[in-house]
């Protein structure tokens, strides 16, 4: 084969892959996005409405239970680990670390990342029956807060780590100290910053298997912190599986709104990204 | 007129511990005169970013750096002392080879080192930015956009407002490295334009490839080879009458220095001195 031919057929596979995951993408967003629409077209109440007493088996009133759960929740756990992402990530910096211990830590978020999100909920729910109390929103917060805390460090570490050395040197040549030069390098990778935090948040509200066992899977509304309460994953999931086609068609209500979430997320992270962006040394052209 | 020694070195030995060990400075006993502009000059790898850096510690930020000897900041102590780095920085300030502008706006480019450093009012700070940005002959281009970022700022303006951003905090010494290695001619002319002027008001101590630069910028001129100080006189002697073999060879441009410099490229140019940015 001669190279012309080995490029048109690299070309050729290339364009090929790209079209499967294209379509494969559109068809499922495009489902839920379709039938979920329909669903909240018709009905548009089922978002806001709270569940009725015999909402698992006559599917009477709506999930704005699982809404609700999954914003308090979700943001409070990417608050807490915000935090601690942001403070983890610039420790492991130079400034802070040798760069075998960064290595090292490096080595064991990646291993977290790759960890399967059951296993934080069973930890937690082991945790939770050690302590002797019971599954409720502040476990969930905790169980989503310890998910989303690998996602954020490793995408901040990133971040800072391509921050030009030429920016630390400056600071520090000013006579700023380590805490301040370590601002000005948050702000330096504010664009992968926010994108990590973000991802992070669109990780959590997207994820199931953490929240299944902790926090609690109520079909109330989320009355209080040590009150149980669920998410809408576990909603679609416990809805998908009835027997009521209502609850099938608020499955697929549930999951719009769950994709127009992320998407909106999304879109939010690369308008700041951007906006930030231009802060940044060549910012504007990446 | 009286001369002052603003900044000296005694015996500085600075060695990079990484997968191999380099000796980058051997043994480097100086004196950086008041506001003079020295230039210091050696092939590429020869430990002038590192003299440079070691002067206000700045080399530190690396890890596996190892150093002995002592640095003096008029009778103080830069080394075995007891004051914080940020205060001696804060004199002894440093100007980046690539042209960096911190991810703020133009006017708190300038005004952060004032902001860290003590509190000023906001007339305060309006008045030492713009007085700052007169002093690098950026205030013109820059009056009707400070709020603009500065990373928008092209190479060359970049490059003045790091000097401006440097001498607001007020440093008595001020470290140049290569400062016009990355930028185009106009540009580069600007900022010689611009440290011809400041050398009046402070100790300017530069690093440069080019020796016609320091023929025309530098009061006094240092030579740096292989980590060991050479020679180090006033521009005039520098370059008219060298006393060492080497430097001779060097200023005519002789083969065998030129030829060590390739060889000595890969050590420490790898650790302490990063390329310089693409032009845009």
């Amino acid at each position: 084969m001669d190279r012309y031919a080995k490029q048109r057929l690299f070309g050729l596979l290339a364009r090929g892959a790209t079209g499967v995951i294209i379509s494969v993408m559109i068809l499922v967003v495009g489902v839920t996005i379709v039938r979920g629409g329909y669903v909240l077209l018709t009905d548009p109440s089922v978002a806001i409405t709270p569940p009725g007493a015999r909402y698992t088996l006559e599917a009477d009133g709506g999930f704005l239970h699982a809404i609700l759960g999954s914003i308090f929740i979700v943001v409070p756990a990417t608050v807490i680990s915000m935090i601690l992402a942001l403070s983890t990530a610039v420790y492991l910096q130079s400034d802070y670390s040798s760069e075998r211990f960064s290595d090292g830590v490096n080595m064991f978020l990646n291993v977290l990342w790759a960890t399967p999100p059951i296993v934080y909920g069973v930890f937690v729910l082991t945790v939770i029956i050690a302590v002797g109390s019971r599954t409720s929103l502040f476990f969930g917060i905790i169980a989503i807060a310890i998910f989303q805390y690998p996602i954020m460090t490793r995408y901040t570490d990133e971040a800072l780590q391509s921050v030009a050395d030429t920016a630390k040197e400056a600071s520090y040549g000013l006579g700023a100290t380590r805490f301040e030069t370590a601002q000005i390098t948050v702000r330096s990778a504010l664009p992968g910053v926010v994108a990590g935090i973000i991802m992070g948040f669109a990780r959590g509200i997207g994820d199931a298997a953490t929240v299944l066992f902790t926090a609690g899977r109520s079909n109330n509304m989320p009355g209080g912190l040590f009150e149980g309460s669920t998410t809408l994953p576990i909603l679609i999931f416990d809805n998908a599986r009835a027997q009521n086609p209502e609850l099938h068609a608020q499955a697929y209500a549930a999951s719009f709104v769950l994709i127009v979430a992320v998407l909106t997320l999304i879109i939010i992270s690369r308008v700041l990204a951007g906006r930030y962006a231009r802060y940044v040394p060549g910012g504007r052209h990446s | 007129m009286t001369t002052h020694t603003a900044i000296r070195t005694e015996n500085l030995t600075v060695t990079y511990t990484g997968k191999r060990e380099v000796t980058a400075l051997d043994g480097v006993s100086i004196e950086f005169t008041e506001n003079k502009l020295t230039a210091i000059i050696g092939p590429s790898g020869c430990g002038k970013s590192t003299l440079l850096k070691s002067l206000n510690r700045l080399h530190e930020i690396q890890s596996n750096t190892e150093i002995s000897g002592e640095v003096y900041f008029g009778d103080e102590r830069v080394y075995n002392t007891d004051e914080p780095l940020p205060e001696i920085r804060r004199h002894v300030g440093y100007v980046p080879q690539t042209p960096t502008a911190l991810p703020l706006s133009i006017y708190n480019n300038v005004a952060y080192g004032l902001k860290i450093h003590g509190n000023y009012s906001k007339a305060e700070l309006d008045e030492r930015v713009e007085t700052y940005l007169r002093k690098v002959n950026l205030w013109d281009e820059v009056k009707d956009r400070l709020d603009e970022p500065g990373a928008e700022l092209s190479t060359g303006q970049i490059q003045r407002l790091s000097l401006a951003r440097s001498l607001a905090v007020e440093p008595m010494v001020l470290l140049c490295d290569e400062v016009t290695s990355a930028l185009d001619p106009i540009s580069a002319e600007r900022v010689e334009q611009t440290l011809a002027a400041l050398k009046e008001e402070y100790t300017i101590i530069m690093v440069t490839h080019s020796m016609s630069q320091a023929q025309r910028l530098a009061d006094d001129v240092v030579f740096l080879y292989l980590g060991e100080l050479v020679e180090a006189n006033d521009v005039q002697s520098f370059f008219e009458n060298p006393r060492d073999e080497r430097t001779k060879q060097f200023v005519s441009g002789q083969e065998s220095v030129a030829a060590a410099d390739t060889e000595d490229n890969t050590t420490e140019s790898e650790q302490s001195e990063t390329p310089p940015a693409s032009v845009q």
